[in-house]
C-alpha cells in the first residue's frame, strides 16, 4: 500500500485499502479559519429539524485560526470572528488562535508549530493549502464548508474515495542559490496544474530526506498547484525532531509505503540541474527558468504566507538585504507566518535589516497573498511574490501581474527592483 | 433547453469565479452578486437576471484552486449549468455538496448562443445537431446528489447515528 491507502486503512479499521475504494474515514484533525463562519451556518441547517441541540462531535479535534482577515478590515468580517468566538466558547474548543500575538499567525503555521499534526494523521481543513500537513507524514486535504459541518457533526468524512498516488523521486543536491520552492514550482510546471488532479504526491529521494520540515512544508504546501488532494511526505527523524522541539511527547507512528505499493505515476527529477524558476502570470504550471525572465521590472516585492514565511525564509532575505536597500520604485512587504517567527525574527535582527532596508513589516496574516487585506496592486503592476499562487486578480487586482519564487529571489530582486538570480544561497 | 452565454479557457481558478476580496460575504443568499466580478460584462448580465438558468461552458481545470464553497453557491444562485472537459476536485464536492449541477463532458463542441439540453448521459446541441457522451459521477458522489446535497445526507446519518 502506499501511504495514503494504508494511512485510510487505518482510520477505516480495516487490513488494506485500495485505491477507488470509498470510504469514511475518521479525522483526527478538523481545521478552520474565519470561513467557520459558513461552516457554523452549515452546522446549524443540518441539526435543523432533527428535535436534536446541535453539539460538535469533539471539540479537541477542531481547530480555529484567525488568519485571512487580520485584524478585521471591515465590521462585516469583524461580526464574522465575533459569531465564531461565541461558537468556540460554547462548544468547548481549545485549539483556537485568536488575533494575538502569544498564539496567532497562519492557519498551517499554527497548526505546526504547535504540535497538532501527527505522522499518520487524517486532517481536513476548509482552506486548499491543507495539504500542508502531508509534510508530517499525515493525508491532510482541503474541503468546503458544508462538508466540514458534516464532519463537525459526525467526525467522519463521508464519501471518500482512496486516490491513487504518483511517486516523485528528488536525487541530486540543490544548488545553493535553489531551495525547496523552486523544486515545487518546477514539478508543478512538468506536471500541469492539473497533473495530479485527484490523486496524492508522495515525495521520496534524497533531496526529501536531507530537507528540514521548513522545506517539507513548502512542497506539502503546493502540491494542491498541481491539483493534488494531498502531497505527503514520509515521517522520518527529521520530523520527529521538529514535533519535539514543538512539545510533542507521545510516541510517534509513521506510516510509510510498501516496498509493493503500486503507484499511477512516477516522476524523477535530478536536483543538480535545477535553477531558480519563477511561476509567471496567470497559471501556477508557467513555470520558467529565472534566465528567460530576468530584468522584469518590479513594483511589489512579497516575502510571506504559509508558503514561505518561516524563519528560515526571513534568514536568506536578511543575508542578501543586510546593509542594502530596497530599489527606489520598488516597494517590499514582509509578513512573517506566525507570532511566534516574527518573535524570533526580531531576536535575530531580521526584522531590523528589513526596516533599515525600506521593507514593510506587516503582521502575521494571509494579508496581500489572496487581495482581501492590504497590498493590493494597482492596475498594470507587477509583483513578486513568495506565495503560492498568481491568477488574475489574486492580489486583489485583475489588471496586475504576479510572479511567484524562492525567498532569495525575491530578497535579491527587492534590491535591483527587477527580477534577479540571488548571487547566493547556501544554507 | 438552455443557451450557452460565456465561453472560458483552461484553468479559470475560484478567484475568478468569487474573488477573494468579496470572501467576508458568505451565506448562499449573498454571494450570487459577486459571480464572477471580474468579468463585467458577464457579472452584470447575471445580477440583472438576463443570464438565469443559462450554460456556461469552460475547458480543462475549472474551478481550481481555493475551497471557497462560495464559489459554488454563487453560480448556484443564477441557476447556472456549467459543462467543462473537467474540474478540480475540491470545486466538484462543493458543487455536489451544495446541489450545483456540473457537467462533465470531455469532447463537447459549443459556442456561445448554441442551445443545449443536457440528457442522462449527453449533452446535445441542439443548433449544431452534435452530442457528446458525459462522464457520470461516482457512484459515492451519486448518493450525495440524489439525497439533495450534503447537508440533508448529512442529517440522514445523524439521526442514524443516534438511534443506535
Amino acid at each position: 500500500m502506499t501511504i495514503v491507502e494504508k494511512i485510510l486503512a487505518r482510520a477505516t479499521n480495516q487490513k488494506s485499502v485500495k485505491a477507488g475504494d470509498v470510504l469514511e474515514p475518521a479525522v483526527d484533525v478538523a481545521m478552520s479559519h474565519e470561513n467557520a463562519a459558513l461552516v457554523i451556518n452549515q452546522f446549524n441547517e443540518v441539526w435543523a429539524g432533527t428535535g436534536l441541540e446541535p453539539v460538535v462531535w469533539n471539540p479537541d479535534n477542531i481547530a480555529i485560526i484567525f488568519d485571512h482577515r487580520v485584524p478585521a478590515e471591515s465590521s462585516k468580517t469583524a461580526t464574522n470572528q465575533k459569531k465564531i468566538r461565541d461558537f468556540v466558547r460554547k462548544n468547548k474548543i481549545r485549539k483556537f488562535h485568536d488575533i494575538r500575538s502569544d498564539e496567532g499567525g497562519i492557519c498551517h503555521q499554527i497548526l505546526a508549530e504547535y504540535g497538532y499534526i501527527k505522522p499518520g494523521y487524517v486532517v481536513v481543513g476548509t482552506d486548499s493549502h491543507t495539504t500542508t500537513h502531508g509534510a508530517f507524514g499525515a493525508f491532510a486535504f482541503g474541503i468546503g464548508a458544508t462538508e466540514m459541518a458534516s464532519v463537525w457533526t459526525l467526525g467522519n468524512i463521508l464519501n471518500v474515495e482512496v486516490p491513487e498516488t504518483i511517486k516523485v523521486v528528488v536525487n541530486g543536491k540543490l544548488p545553493s542559490n535553489v531551495f525547496p520552492k523552486d523544486l515545487i514550482l518546477y514539478l508543478i510546471g512538468k506536471i500541469s496544474a492539473q497533473g495530479a488532479n485527484f490523486k496524492v504526491l508522495e515525495f521520496h529521494g534524497e533531496v526529501i530526506s536531507n530537507m528540514s520540515m521548513s522545506g517539507r512544508l513548502v512542497l506539502s504546501n503546493m502540491a494542491v498547484e498541481a491539483g493534488a488532494t494531498a502531497g505527503i511526505v514520509p515521517a522520518d527523524a527529521e520530523t520527529e525532531r521538529y514535533l519535539r522541539a514543538a512539545g510533542v511527547t507521545e510516541k510517534l507512528n509513521f506510516v510509510l509505503p510498501d516496498s509493493d505499493a503500486k503507484y499511477s505515476q512516477v516522476v524523477e527529477i535530478n536536483a543538480g540541474e535545477l535553477k531558480p524558476q519563477i511561476a509567471c502570470p496567470h497559471t501556477v504550471d508557467n513555470v520558467k527558468s529565472i534566465n528567460e525572465v530576468e530584468k522584469k521590472h518590479i513594483d511589489q516585492i512579497v516575502i510571506g504566507s504559509c508558503t514561505n514565511g518561516r524563519i528560515d525564509d526571513l534568514e536568506i532575505a536578511a543575508q542578501i538585504l543586510k546593509g542594502k536597500k530596497v530599489a527606489v520604485g520598488t516597494r517590499m512587504l514582509i509578513f512573517p507566518a506566525s507570532w511566534n517567527i516574527y518573535k524570533d525574527a526580531m531576536k535575530k535582527g531580521y526584522l531590523e535589516i528589513f526596516a533599515d532596508s525600506g521593507a514593510i513589516i506587516m503582521n502575521p496574516g494571509c494579508g496581500c497573498c489572496l487581495g482581501v487585506h492590504q497590498g493590493a496592486l494597482g492596475d498594470g503592476e507587477v509583483a513578486l511574490s513568495t506565495t503560492n499562487r498568481n491568477f488574475k486578480g489574486r492580489m486583489g487586482n485583475p489588471k496586475g501581474e504576479v510572479y511567484l519564487c524562492s525567498p532569495a529571489v525575491a530578497a535579491a530582486s527587492a534590491i535591483t527592483g527587477e527580477l534577479t538570480e540571488p548571487a547566493l544561497g547556501g544554507k | 433547453m438552455a443557451k450557452v452565454v460565456y465561453k472560458f479557457g483552461d484553468d479559470i481558478s475560484t478567484d475568478a469565479i468569487y474573488p477573494g476580496r468579496y470572501m467576508a460575504t458568505v451565506l448562499p443568499t449573498e454571494t450570487p452578486q459577486f459571480c464572477f466580478a471580474d468579468y463585467a460584462e458577464l457579472n452584470k448580465n447575471l445580477n440583472s437576471g438576463e443570464w438565469k438558468n443559462s450554460v456556461i461552458v469552460g475547458d480543462n481545470n475549472f474551478g481550481c484552486g481555493s475551497s471557497r464553497e462560495q464559489a459554488a453557491s454563487t453560480i448556484l444562485g443564477h441557476g447556472l449549468i456549467v459543462i467543462a472537459k473537467n474540474f478540480a476536485r475540491i470545486f466538484l464536492q462543493n458543487a455536489i455538496n451544495l446541489g450545483l449541477n456540473l457537467i462533465t463532458c470531455p469532447d463537447l463542441e459549443a459556442n456561445v448562443g448554441d442551445e443545449i439540453v443536457i440528457e442522462e448521459t449527453k449533452v446535445v446541441n441542439k443548433t449544431t445537431g452534435k452530442s457528446f457522451d458525459t462522464v457520470p459521477l461516482p457512484e459515492a458522489r451519486k448518493a450525495i446528489v440524489e439525497a439533495g446535497g450534503l447537508v440533508p445526507y448529512t442529517r440522514k446519518k445523524l439521526l442514524e447515528k443516534n438511534k443506535k
